[in-house]
Formats: structure tokens, C-alpha cells, sequence
């Protein structure tokens, strides 16, 4: 354990010592993002969605006091979904769809000497392969989570005024109440520590695998796994530091 | 000129590689011929650098190399094209991305520049017109030739093949041998293949190097190799020469026995309709309608317990 840390620290070096040119890294870095983005934009929205829905729903069921107004509702939809559900739930997707997928893509790299094929040519392949994905991870997490965050706010009122629950206006008067813009802040830079975390962390288990096809499967699923307890842990962390 | 001098490489305590040494001469094509798992590619690796031997040393053009300082052993390794054993294309690029690469990387060629190049190489491999292709659309052979393609495309100094001709039928194996050949004359590069095709030996090898259990137990030309008085470099020679023959004795046999487990399959499935279980349920007396059948099944389940 403490051994795969020192490894992934010395790993994450190797990424900025003889780099490409920037044009080149650049170049990759783009299209890198694009396919982040692409690739996650859908599932991300339909989480989030549904979460929003679900927070609406389980909370106005939670709340039949008649003396606390049903703008709660709305109110406690946003505090939820910005603060927490957001940013950590669409990190643990885009762990198993981003995380896998770069594990994957870079273990088979490595079992087909594609990876040799790059060192040979004088390439540092662990920077030409890897930085693009880590820069464009947290260039694209951000905008996938404010995406999420809009998209679950829209989900908990559709879900809150379909269902009659509350009116239109309680809703909107409750996700205007007491407005912490700091949250916001807090949950990008979530997003971007968790983005990190995530794209390193798959990047260094798919750079390491060896052997076959088995590997690279082995290598995916632990790239996940150990995103989803990176996320956790950072997380907590973040929330004991942040606020 | 690359020199290695006492190469030795262990992988988890097995000895792979035991003390390679020799010289391999600018301009002409060198070849490491050995049987499979003698350790060809794991030396071709030590060499690029891109398994680090345990002891020993590379030396390019009196460049030392192995343990140099890394700026040194990039800017050899820009000099290296290399064709690797399972092709190694990048997947995610067409063919004409893939030759592309190097130049792109390497170079300063301008697009149009580039265009040619890769023209011109994809030409010279005998792959016009697949510049559009996925490596995962074209057969083995024609990404070896990709490979190819790929190594010559930035003019290496050093040509490093594993195995090039693998795979390919004896036309067009012949033709990518000749190929090689005919490059590392005209840029007068050092060229190293691996192989453990005769053919090969015979055509193109300028100096040979035979390794047997990770040690080199010979070194000569072609027109040497046929005299020789070591015994394993004979037998290698003798079953690569009966390899042909003996691969369509075996093949002929293969299809053989499989007609006649194909036809066994048609005689059987007459009396298909004859289930375990009932072959279990008439163990003591054979069924009187079918007695061969059955009865058949029965005694061998008898012999098992
Ligand atoms: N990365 C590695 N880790 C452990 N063992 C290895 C590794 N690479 C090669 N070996 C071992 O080294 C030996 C030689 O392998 P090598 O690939 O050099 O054979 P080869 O001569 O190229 O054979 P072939 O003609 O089949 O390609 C094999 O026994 C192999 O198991
Ligand atoms: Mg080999």
C-alpha cells in the first residue's frame, strides 16, 4: 500500500520531467476533453437528474409539519445537491466511466507495445499519454458538475410540482433562500481535486499493468476502486478543511 | 555500429539473457536467429533501452548508452525506428496517423512535407490506398507492414525488426526481407532483425547471430552457417528446413482426423435418441431394440466406478 503510494508519487513526477512540446500536449489535451466530455455529458445528466428528483421527493416526505413552510423543500434541494451530491456523486460516476476507461485504454497501450512503441521514438510516454488526460480531467469535471448541479435543481422541481407537492413559486422561493455562493465555490474545487484524483489515479494503474487481457481488466477495476475510496477520503477531508 | 558487450538479464530470478556480446556493422543486415523463448526480443528490448540488463553495455556508434545520462539516450533513441512483434500501432490512429507520428514528433517537416513521406512509405511497404484504415480494420501482416512503414518513415539510423516476417505468406515475407535489405543498403543504416525463419537466412543475412538459451553460440555469415559443427544451430537448421514439410504432414492429418470425427458425428446422431439417463436405467440388461448403442455407454460407466 505504502509501497504503490511511493510509486504513484514517483509516477506522477515522471509526468513533468522531459515534457513534450506544449503545442503537442496542447493538441492532445483537447481532444482529450472532448472525449471526457462527450463520453460522460449523458450519464452525468441523467444522474443528476434523477438525484435531484429524489432529494425533492424523500424530503417533502420528511417534511409534513405544517409549520415549516414547503419552500424547505426547495431550500434543502439545493443545499444538498450543490454541498454534497453534485460534485461527489458525479465524481463516482465519472470514476467508473472516465477511471475505467483511461485504465483500460492505457493498459492495453501497455500490453501491445504501444507504450515501448512511444519510448523508443525518445517519447516520455507517462507525459505524452497521461498530463493531456489529468489537465483535461480537470478542465471538464468543473463544467460536468455546475451541469449536474443545474440539471438536479431542475430535477427536484419537476419532481416537486409534478407530483403537487409544492407550488412553482415555493420551489423557486426556496432555492433563492439564503443563497451561500462560497458553496459553489466549494463544490468546483470538489470537482477539481476529485478530477485529479481520479484521472492520476486510473492513469497510474493502467500505466503499471502487465501481462494480458486479464490484467487490463484487473487494472480497470482496480483504477475504480481506488478512485471511488480516493474520492471519499478527499471528500471528507475537503469538508473538514473547507468549511 | 552498435556494440553490446555482456548483456546478462533475469527475470524474477530466471536467466534470460547469459552474457551476449558482439557487434553489429553499419550497412549491413544483422540477424539474431534463435528458436522461440531463447530470449531474441528480450535482447532486441536490452539494446533500445528498453529493458534495462542487468549487467553489460550498448554502445551506438561509440555512443555509450545503457546507463548514460537521459538527454544522451533520447537523442540516440530519436535515431531508432524499430518494427515490433505484435506490430505495436497505435489503435486509436489510421494508417496514415500512425506513419505520420514519428515525423510529427520528431521532425520539423511541414504538413505537405509529412503527406509525402507517408506516401511514399505506405508505396514502399505496398500498402497504397489503405491510408484511411484503422490498424484494427487491416490483417496481421499488412500491420507489419504499417510497422515497417512507421520505422523507416523519420531516417532512422538504426533499424530494429522483431520478427517482420511472421505471419506473412513466403511472397510477401520474401518481399518485406528485401525491402529491409534494400533500405539499410541505401541509407547505409544498422539494421537488426530477429527471426527464426531460414529463409530469411538465406536471402538477406548479412551476419548472423545464433542464440540458444540466452547465450550466443554463434556468429557468422550465410554462407558459413551451412558448415558449422555446433549441434544446436544443426538441428535448429535441420527442423526449420523439415518445418515445412513436417507443418503439411501435420495440417493433412489435422483435417483428416477432423473428417473423421465430422463423420463419426453424422453416424452418431442416428441414435441420438438413446438419453443418459435411460443407459444408466438399463445398465444390467441391453436395450433389446438397440443392444450395441447403449450397452456401449454402460460399460464404460461401469469401468469408472
Ligand atoms: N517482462 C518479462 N517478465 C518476465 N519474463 C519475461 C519478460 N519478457 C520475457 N520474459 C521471458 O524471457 C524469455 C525470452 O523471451 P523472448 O520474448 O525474448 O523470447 P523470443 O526469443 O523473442 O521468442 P519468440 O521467438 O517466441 O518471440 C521467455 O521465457 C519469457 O518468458
Ligand atoms: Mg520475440
Amino acid at each position: 500500500m505504502l509501497q504503490s503510494f511511493g510509486k504513484y508519487l514517483l509516477f506522477m513526477q515522471s509526468l513533468f520531467i522531459r515534457k513534450e512540446s506544449a503545442r503537442i500536449l496542447f493538441g492532445r489535451t483537447v481532444d482529450e476533453a472532448i472525449l471526457i466530455g462527450i463520453n460522460s455529458i449523458f450519464i452525468v445528466a441523467i444522474v443528476s437528474t434523477f438525484i435531484g428528483a429524489v432529494t425533492c421527493v424523500q424530503v417533502s416526505y420528511n417534511l409534513n409539519n405544517a409549520f415549516i413552510p414547503r419552500s424547505t423543500i426547495g431550500f434543502m434541494v439545493r443545499e444538498m445537491t450543490i454541498l454534497e451530491l453534485a460534485p461527489t456523486i458525479t465524481s463516482i460516476v465519472l470514476a467508473g466511466k472516465v477511471g475505467s476507461s483511461i485504465a483500460g485504454g492505457l493498459g492495453t497501450m501497455q500490453i501491445t507495445e504501444q507504450v515501448d512503441a512511444l519510448e523508443v521514438m525518445g517519447i516520455n510516454s507517462a507525459s505524452y499519454l497521461v498530463l493531456p488526460k489529468v489537465v483535461a480531467a480537470i478542465l471538464v469535471f468543473p463544467m460536468l458538475v455546475i451541469l449536474a448541479m443545474f440539471l438536479s435543481i431542475l430535477g427536484g422541481y419537476l419532481a416537486g410540482t409534478l407530483s403537487g407537492e409544492l407550488t412553482p413559486q415555493e420551489y423557486i422561493t426556496g432555492i433563492r433562500d439564503g443563497f451561500i455562493p462560497y458553496n459553489i465555490t466549494f463544490a468546483l474545487i470538489k470537482s477539481v481535486v476529485f478530477a485529479f484524483l481520479i484521472s492520476s489515479i486510473s492513469s497510474f494503474r493502467g500505466y503499471y499493468t502487465s501481462g494480458g487481457a486479464l490484467e487490463v481488466g484487473a487494472a480497470s477495476t482496480s483504477a475504480v476502486t481506488s478512485s471511488v475510496i480516493a474520492i471519499l477520503i478527499g471528500d471528507f477531508v475537503l469538508a473538514y478543511i473547507l468549511l | 555500429m552498435i556494440e553490446i558487450h555482456n548483456i546478462h538479464k533475469a527475470f524474477n530470478g530466471k536467466k534470460v539473457l547469459d552474457g551476449v556480446s558482439g557487434v553489429f556493422e553499419t550497412g549491413k543486415t544483422n540477424l539474431l536467429l534463435g528458436a522461440s523463448g531463447t530470449g531474441k526480443s528480450v535482447l532486441l528490448k536490452c539494446i533500445v533501452g528498453l529493458i534495462k540488463p542487468d549487467l553489460g553495455s550498448v554502445t551506438f556508434d561509440g555512443t555509450y548508452f545503457t546507463n548514460n545520462k537521459l538527454d544522451i539516450r533520447q537523442e540516440i533513441r530519436r535515431k531508432i525506428g524499430m518494427l515490433f512483434q505484435g506490430s505495436a500501432l497505435f489503435d486509436s490512429m489510421t494508417v496514415e496517423q500512425n506513419v505520420e507520428f514519428p515525423l510529427k514528433m520528431l521532425t520539423d517537416m511541414t504538413k505537405e512535407e509529412r503527406k509525402e513521406r507517408v506516401d511514399f512509405c505506405l508505396k514502399r511497404v505496398g500498402l497504397e490506398g489503405a491510408n484511411k484504415k484503422m490498424p484494427s480494420e487491416i490483417s496481421g501482416g499488412m500491420k507489419k507492414r504499417v510497422g515497417i512503414a512507421r520505422a523507416i518513415a523519420p531516417h532512422c539510423t538504426y533499424l530494429f525488426c522483431d520478427e517482420p516476417n511472421s505471419g506473412l505468406d513466403p511472397q510477401t515475407a520474401l518481399k518485406i526481407d528485401e525491402l529491409i535489405k534494400e533500405i539499410t543498403e541505401e541509407y547505409n543504416i544498422t539494421t537488426i532483425i530477429v527471426t527464426h525463419d531460414m529463409n530469411s537466412v538465406i536471402e538477406i543475412g548479412d551476419k548472423i547471430f545464433f542464440l540458444y538459451e540466452g547465450k550466443k553460440l554463434w556468429e557468422g555469415t550465410r554462407d558459413d552457417i551451412m558448415d558449422t559443427d555446433i549441434k544446436e544451430l544443426n538441428d535448429f537448421i535441420f527442423a526449420n528446413r523439415l518445418m515445412r514439410d513436417a507443418k503439411k504432414v501435420e495440417e493433412e492429418e489435422r483435417e483428416e482426423e477432423e473428417e473423421r470425427r465430422y463423420n463419426g458425428q453424422l453416424a452418431s446422431q442416428g441414435k441420438e435418441k438413446a438419453p443418459s439417463e435411460e443407459s444408466v436405467e438399463t445398465e444390467k440388461e441391453p436395450h433389446p431394440d438397440n443392444p450395441e448403442g447403449p450397452a456401449a455407454t454402460t460399460q464404460t460407466g461401469n469401468d469408472k466406478v
